[in-house]
Parts: C-alpha cells; sequence; structure tokens
C-alpha cells in the first residue's frame, strides 16, 4: 500500500502519481487527509486501487477508467462524473450530480445522494442505498439508477433509454417517466447489481420507472411544429 | 460563485476563538470569490446599549469632526469604526453620524458588527482584525461579483435592520421589483444590490411580525431566483436554499457548535469536526438555531 498524505501532497502531484500507472498496474494507493479538496483522484486510466480517507469537494473520481475508488467519507458535487468504467464506493453521502453524464462502470453511494444523481447518465450503473434528491436521472440515455430509499420530486425527467429501480417512495415523476414493469429479465439485472454493489436487498421489492416515449421520439403528427 | 460562511457556537467557551475560527473558514473559501470579502459578528449583547458600525472612505476626517458633536468615542478599524452608546441616546448619535455625508452606517443593534470592503478574505481579515475578536456567532462572505459592482456597499453581509444581517450565494431575478414594492412600504434600500433586496424584504417581513423563521419560508414564494441564504439574528442563526438548490451547502453540528459553508473545505480546521454530523440542507426548508 503506497500512501500520499494529502495535507502535504498537492492535489496535481497525487494525480499525477495515479496517473502515471500504466494499464496492468494493480496497486493500492492510500490517500490520508484530503480535507474536502477538489478533483481528487480524476482521470485514472489503471486497474489500481485508491482508498480515500475522509471527506472530498467537488468532482472526486472524475472520468474514471478500470480504476476502483473507495471514499470513506462524503463526497461534494460530481462524484465519479463522466466516469468510463471501473467502481466508485462511497462510504457516505453525496452531494448533487452524482455520477453525471458517467458512460460505464460502477457508482456505488452507501448514504443519500442529492439532486440530479445520474444527471445524463449515458450507461452506467448507479446503486444508491439511501435517498437521491430532486431531478435526479434527468435526461439519463442509458445505464441504471438503483435507489434503496425514496427518490425526490421529478424522477427521470426527460428519461430516454435509462432504467430505474426505486424500492422506497417517489415524490413525483418528471415529464414522461412512468412506472412499468417488473419482468424476470429485470428481477436478473438488478439482483445481479446489487450483488455487485454487495447490498443485501430482495429485487421483487423494487418498482422500475421509465421512459414513457413519447417525448423524445419523433411524431409524424407533430411535423408542422419542425 | 462566491463563498458563505457561518458558526453559531453553542459552547461559551469557544467564543473567544469565533474570530480565527471564521476567519480561516471565510480564507479557505477564497478561491470561490476574489471581490470583496466581509464579517458579521455578534457577541454579547447588552439590553441598553445600541452599537453602531459605520464606514466611510474619508473617516478619520468626519471622525474629527464627530468628536465634538457627541460625547461617544469611536474605536476604528481601518475604514470602519464602532461607536456604542445608551439605548435612550441613539437617536441624537444617529443625527450625528448623518450629519457626515461619507458615513455609511453599516449595522446597528446590540451585539451586531460589520466588516466588509473590497478584496480578498484574508486582505479584509487583517485590516480589521478580525482573528482576533471574539463572540458568540457569525456568518462571513466572499463575493464573486453578479448583480451589481465591485464596491464596498456592494459587499456582504448587509443589515437591514437592527442585529439582522445576510449573505448569500446566488442571484436573485425579481429584486428590481421587489425593490420597488419595499420602497413604497418605506423600507429604506442603500444600494442596487439584489442581496441587499433580500435582506430588506426579510426585515420588512419581521417588522409584519412574522418570526425570522415565517419570513424564511415566506420568502420562498416572494424570491425569485438561485440562493443559498445564511442569515444571522442577536440570538440565532440561520439557512435557506431555493427550491432547485444549485448552490452548494454544508452544514456540521456538534455539541459545541453549528457550522455552515459552501463547501466541506471550510470546514476541516474546526475542533471535532471528524466526529460531527455533517449533512447538505434540504431544498426549500429552513434551518434556524438560536441560543
Amino acid at each position: 500500500m503506497h500512501t500520499l498524505d494529502m495535507s502535504t501532497v498537492e492535489v496535481r502531484s497525487v494525480n499525477d502519481t495515479l496517473q502515471a500507472e500504466n494499464s496492468t498496474s494493480n496497486k493500492a494507493f492510500l490517500l490520508e487527509n484530503p480535507l474536502g479538496a477538489h478533483a481528487i483522484a480524476v482521470g485514472l486510466d489503471a486497474p489500481v486501487h485508491v482508498t480515500v480517507n475522509g471527506s472530498t469537494g467537488y468532482y472526486c473520481a472524475g472520468m474514471n477508467q478500470k480504476a476502483t475508488i473507495q471514499v470513506n467519507g462524503n463526497v461534494g458535487p460530481g462524484v465519479a462524473e463522466n466516469m468510463m468504467s471501473g467502481t466508485v464506493l462511497v462510504d457516505g453521502d453525496a452531494s448533487q450530480y452524482a455520477g453525471a453524464t458517467a458512460h460505464g462502470g460502477l457508482l456505488v453511494i452507501k448514504g443519500n445522494a442529492s439532486s440530479r444523481c445520474g444527471i445524463s447518465l449515458k450507461g452506467a450503473n448507479i446503486v444508491v442505498q439511501g435517498d437521491v434528491g430532486h431531478m435526479s436521472a434527468f435526461m439519463a440515455q442509458a445505464g441504471t439508477l438503483v435507489v434503496l430509499g425514496d427518490a425526490g420530486e421529478a424522477l427521470g425527467d426527460s428519461i430516454y433509454e435509462a432504467q430505474l429501480y426505486v424500492r422506497g417512495t417517489v415524490k413525483s415523476l418528471g415529464a414522461d417517466c412512468i412506472k412499468k414493469d417488473m419482468r424476470p429479465e429485470h428481477v436478473t439485472k438488478l439482483r445481479n447489481l446489487l450483488s455487485q454493489a454487495q447490498i443485501d436487498a430482495n429485487p421483487a421489492d423494487f418498482t422500475r420507472y421509465g421512459s414513457a416515449r413519447k417525448l423524445y421520439n419523433f411524431d409524424i403528427d407533430n411535423a408542422g411544429a419542425y | 460563485m462566491c463563498g458563505i460562511v457561518g458558526l453559531f457556537l453553542k459552547n461559551s467557551e469557544l467564543h473567544p476563538h469565533l474570530g480565527v475560527h471564521l476567519s480561516d473558514m471565510l480564507s479557505t473559501m477564497s478561491d470561490r470569490g476574489p471581490d470583496s470579502a466581509g464579517i458579521a459578528l455578534y457577541s454579547d449583547a447588552s439590553p441598553d446599549i445600541l452599537k453602531f458600525t459605520v464606514q466611510s472612505s474619508h473617516l478619520q476626517g468626519a471622525l474629527d469632526r464627530m468628536a465634538g458633536k457627541t460625547p461617544f468615542a469611536f474605536e476604528r478599524k481601518d475604514t470602519h469604526a464602532v461607536v456604542q452608546c445608551p439605548q435612550e441616546d441613539a437617536d441624537d448619535l444617529l443625527t450625528v453620524l448623518r450629519s457626515e455625508p461619507s458615513i455609511r452606517i453599516m449595522s446597528v443593534g446590540q451585539s451586531i458588527e460589520i466588516y466588509k470592503e473590497v478584496g480578498l478574505p484574508d486582505t479584509v481579515i487583517d485590516r480589521f482584525g478580525l482573528r482576533d475578536v471574539s463572540g458568540s456567532h457569525g456568518v462571513g462572505h466572499t463575493r464573486m461579483a453578479t448583480e451589481s459592482a465591485v464596491t464596498t456597499l456592494g459587499a456582504h453581509p448587509f443589515s437591514t435592520g437592527s442585529d439582522q444581517c445576510l449573505v448569500h450565494n446566488g442571484s436573485l431575478s425579481n429584486h428590481n421589483n421587489l425593490r420597488r414594492e419595499l420602497i413604497r412600504q418605506n423600507v429604506t434600500i442603500n444600494t442596487d444590490n439584489d442581496t441587499e433586496v433580500g435582506a430588506a424584504y426579510l426585515t420588512w417581513k419581521m417588522q409584519q411580525g412574522a418570526t425570522l423563521g415565517e419570513a424564511l419560508e415566506a420568502s420562498l414564494n416572494d424570491l425569485d431566483g438561485f440562493y443559498t441564504f445564511v442569515v444571522g439574528t442577536k440570538n440565532g442563526f440561520g439557512v435557506l436554499r431555493d427550491p432547485i438548490a444549485c448552490k452548494p451547502a454544508v452544514l456540521a453540528e456538534t455539541d459545541d457548535y453549528v457550522a455552515f459553508g459552501s463547501e466541506y473545505r471550510a470546514l476541516v480546521n474546526l475542533p471535532g469536526i471528524a466526529a460531527a454530523k455533517v449533512w447538505e440542507p434540504e431544498p426549500a426548508t429552513v434551518y434556524f438555531w438560536e441560543h
């Protein structure tokens, strides 16, 4: 385990060290005293394992590829933003737009995520053990958002083809987002995802939501409006 | 952007350290706003005494001229000065203050003092010696100007009522209309700044009999725009975010204090922060603590 103390080493230098690892590296790094700094462990491109001991600021683990990043604390806005692959685990709460525009990989948040979780999601899987705030999965195109707690207002507003599974209550659904049946393939998919996230829950307790496909489809009857 | 901080001390043993904690918190938020900075401090209130914080770009001349007109001494701090008088002499003192056209009254109250200037937080903190001050609670702001010019009077905190102050991250879009309406109600507003209108609105609501909590609730309907507010009163400290809540906010609470920061970074040096309850305030929800 390679330890970097962020009370003495600059963020830029920490990121330089982490980004220098090549695609065969499986080194483990421990980052101590993150002190809420921004952009910790961003742009990684190797299957390294990074543990951040404490809370972070904006954009932790942004643009991640291949790496596993575990945060033992809360994360600020935009955790795992635009993640391509790999895994990001947050022990505490996440601030707004967690996993925004993420294309791939898995983001697990053990606490709550606030507003706009998974906004414009493009293929990643997000599992939130607590609640998510308003406008979560706004314009989400692909991927999955699983919420074990409750969802705030306007869940899945203007959603495309992302899939949403919520175990608790949904305060309100956004435009063109509707409740859908849980077919056997959805139960299987959710069971796999919960297992990957190492969360013990029964897929049968969840409700699936997704696009009614009325808003984003071109409709010949509306041709005059274009 | 803008950065805001607040610290409400529940444990009086920490009162001597209010200035150093609040200064550290504000300094950490410097890169959220380089234009101006300010701090409002609340220290032991005395019911019979009124405190005025005044500011002038030509302060010494004004102080020299006023010295002959009032028996009360001015304690000068850079471009600001604090003068105290018994409640019954407040009108006389106010007349003297108003006789000097360059004098701006930053705050009036039993407890509040406000220090604010153009420049970075560290500069403002040093100029006014804010690390050395004690008190029960305080709020601070570092500004990235959007709605009005970068001037001393455009800096936060804004005080529009006795012992009241407001700091704001965001921008109000209906402030011109609301300013006109408030002026029609005989509310005094001194600047073109949107936040001052927000502060004056809360003061006006409280003059109508609302509690601070009720005034903040009402602002959810009457203020349009983006805001995270931190407000101070003689005994209390409140937080409100607009329903969209894109302006960041973090609260932390221990047995000794409640602390607010635009970011968690602002809180990392507070005593016992590792064991504090840390959370993000919910949108459109009023949070309030009182001594």
